[in-house]
């Protein structure tokens, strides 16, 4: 394992600490317990956006804590979700009284902390609200699996609920919201290499060199199923299909495409993914209106990318176009 | 002969130095079909739990009872594994000190302490046997010591009997096609390979067994 590290077991905290020096004027870093909130506290009024889930995933979740995304995030050690005591502070401190809305990716980690965090605070008489995201197209069964995974739609999520937040929807229309973007939003991805977990210190699986892993999650687990490496434009064939095809996109639709890295790809081979993506969008008649390329959600070194597609509407469109300041999107 | 809180006190610190020592080889079965963290959370959270019951030595009132030392268990692994494992053992844990608010343990009591750990476990997970999880591991766990208690066992000899099942239900998740858990995402590719979470619950039986006889 070659990576610019201290002790593994400090990498979370450490670089958390590097990302509070960094970004001082966006975000407040606490380390007892580790959470992120923005710099300035909460604000008044405002309904507060609370996400997290395991480190690894840079940007998400940190990256995106500032004006017209979250409130906080809760990093949890690599690839593991955060604990209910760092939960519990992040959503007290993002709370000014009306009410919090926790972004929750559905791994059963996320899930069963948030869950716990939830009832914890709410017995303290902190309105909260959850939301689920399960963007992942790769995972077909709900019934026989935990479910569809929550991968990099939830920048999306995070994105368009925090914007109806700033605007200064009720807790009870910003969930509506984030539900929203929640039903209309899927995402495929696939994996050239496994990454390295910094205190598992080998590859969290083994793909030959001239294999590709389809529809892996963001956790280094393997995918669906291995396929020969092909072209760019036959492997992204394979990541836009099953996206269009679950969210049923008719002729006309407009559509937000994204096309995420995963930290060890270049972003002149994301743009290949994305310009091929676009094609097959457009062929299905599809207009793409609104568009994002780059490592959002990553899973630490792994080189690979994923497809999302989120299915807009005038009001969606304007609430992603609003205002957002934070260290890893602004406009 | 009745277990009371020294076993309890045993029972964590051999978990502790089990668990550390089982760290990889945990690691390494979530690897297959997980994410590859169970080793180093538990342990992590084993060594957090080993750190506060030496700090409460000092105290005013360190753990006089076994539910005191559950319940020490169950907070501090719920505030420092995180992941799936955090929560599912932070509550079994913790139910497990609400069935003991007793100084000594019977044969039966020993029965209703694993069987609130299960409770615990699937009220938070909703897992049911067959599912590959932990629960493979604690429903026979909990069958067998209830199996024994009513044939007229000792304590020693009903954690004996359910960490003997518990390690049985952990060799055969190996089959299995897990449907709950993170290792449900690879569907049919989970098959073959032995469940981490069913290793530990395992592992921690043992620990109780060995703390009995110690």
């Amino acid at each position: 394992m070659k990576k610019l590290l201290n002790d593994p077991q400090d990498a979370v905290s450490e670089s958390l600490e590097g990302f509070g020096q960094a970004h001082a004027d966006l975000v407040e870093v606490h380390l007892a317990p580790p959470y992120v909130s923005r710099a300035g506290g909460a604000v008044p009024g405002k309904v507060g956006l609370v996400s997290g889930g395991g480190s690894g995933h840079e940007p998400l979740h940190a990256g995106f804590v500032g004006a017209g995304m979250l409130d906080a995030a809760v990093p949890g050690a690599v690839f593991t979700s955060p604990t209910p005591d760092q939960i519990v502070p992040a959503i007290l401190g993002a709370d000014s009284g009306a009410g919090v809305l926790a972004i929750v990716k559905n791994y059963t980690g996320d899930v069963l902390n948030f869950e716990t965090a939830v009832e914890l605070v709410e017995a303290e008489g902190t309105q909260v609200t959850s939301i689920l995201v399960n963007d992942d197209v790769a995972v077909e069964d709900s019934l026989y699996t935990a479910g569809r995974r929550g991968v990099a739609g939830t920048v999306a999520v995070e994105k368009i609920a925090g914007a109806a937040a700033e605007r200064g929807d009720d807790l009870g229309a910003v969930t509506e919201i984030a539900g929203r973007v929640v039903a209309n939003v899927r995402s495929m991805g696939v994996a050239l290499t496994a990454c390295t977990v910094p205190h598992v210190g080998k590859p969290s699986f083994d793909l030959g060199d001239d294999e590709v892993e389809i529809g892996i999650g963001i956790h280094g687990e393997p995918g669906r199923h291995r396929i020969p490496l092909a072209s760019a434009d036959e492997i992204t064939q394979r990541l836009v299909d099953p996206v269009a095809d679950d969210l049923g996109l008719g002729d006309g639709e407009d559509v937000l495409l994204f096309v995420n890295g995963m930290g060890g790809t270049p972003l002149s081979e994301l743009y290949v993914v994305y310009r091929q993506a676009r094609r097959l969008l457009e062929g299905r008649g599809v207009r793409v209106t609104r568009s994002l390329v780059g490592n959002y959600v990553t899973s630490l070194e792994m080189q690979g990318a994923s497809v999302t597609v989120l299915r807009l509407d005038d009001e969606l469109t304007a609430l992603w176009d609003a205002p957002v300041h934070t260290a890893a999107l602004r406009w | 002969m009745t277990l009371d809180v020294a076993w309890a006190d045993r029972w964590t610190r051999l978990s502790a130095e089990r668990i550390a020592a089982a760290r990889d080889e945990l690691t390494e079965l979530d690897r297959q079909i997980g994410d590859g963290d169970h080793g180093e959370n538990l342990d992590r959270g084993f060594r957090a739990v080993v750190a506060k019951l030496d700090g409460s030595a000092g105290e005013e009132q360190p753990p006089g009872q076994i539910g005191d030392v559950l319940k020490l268990v169950a907070t501090t692994l719920m505030s420092s594994v995180g992941g799936a494992s955090g929560p599912l053992y932070g509550t079994a844990y913790l139910r497990a000190a609400k069935v003991t608010g007793l100084q000594e343990l019977d044969a039966h009591g020993v029965v209703a302490l694993l069987e609130g750990a299960l409770e615990g476990i699937t009220a938070r997970g909703k897992a049911q046997v067959g599912e590959k999880t932990m629960v493979d591991a604690w429903q026979p766990a909990v069958d067998a010591a209830e199996a024994a208690a009513d044939a007229g066992a000792s304590t020693a000899d009903v954690l004996a009997a359910a960490a003997a099942a518990a390690r049985q239900g952990a060799a055969a998740t190996v089959p299995l096609v897990a449907t709950k858990g993170r290792a449900s995402y690879l569907g049919e590719r989970s098959a073959g390979h032995q469940d981490p979470g069913a290793t530990s619950t395992a592992i921690l039986l043992e620990a109780a067994r060995d703390a009995a006889t110690a």
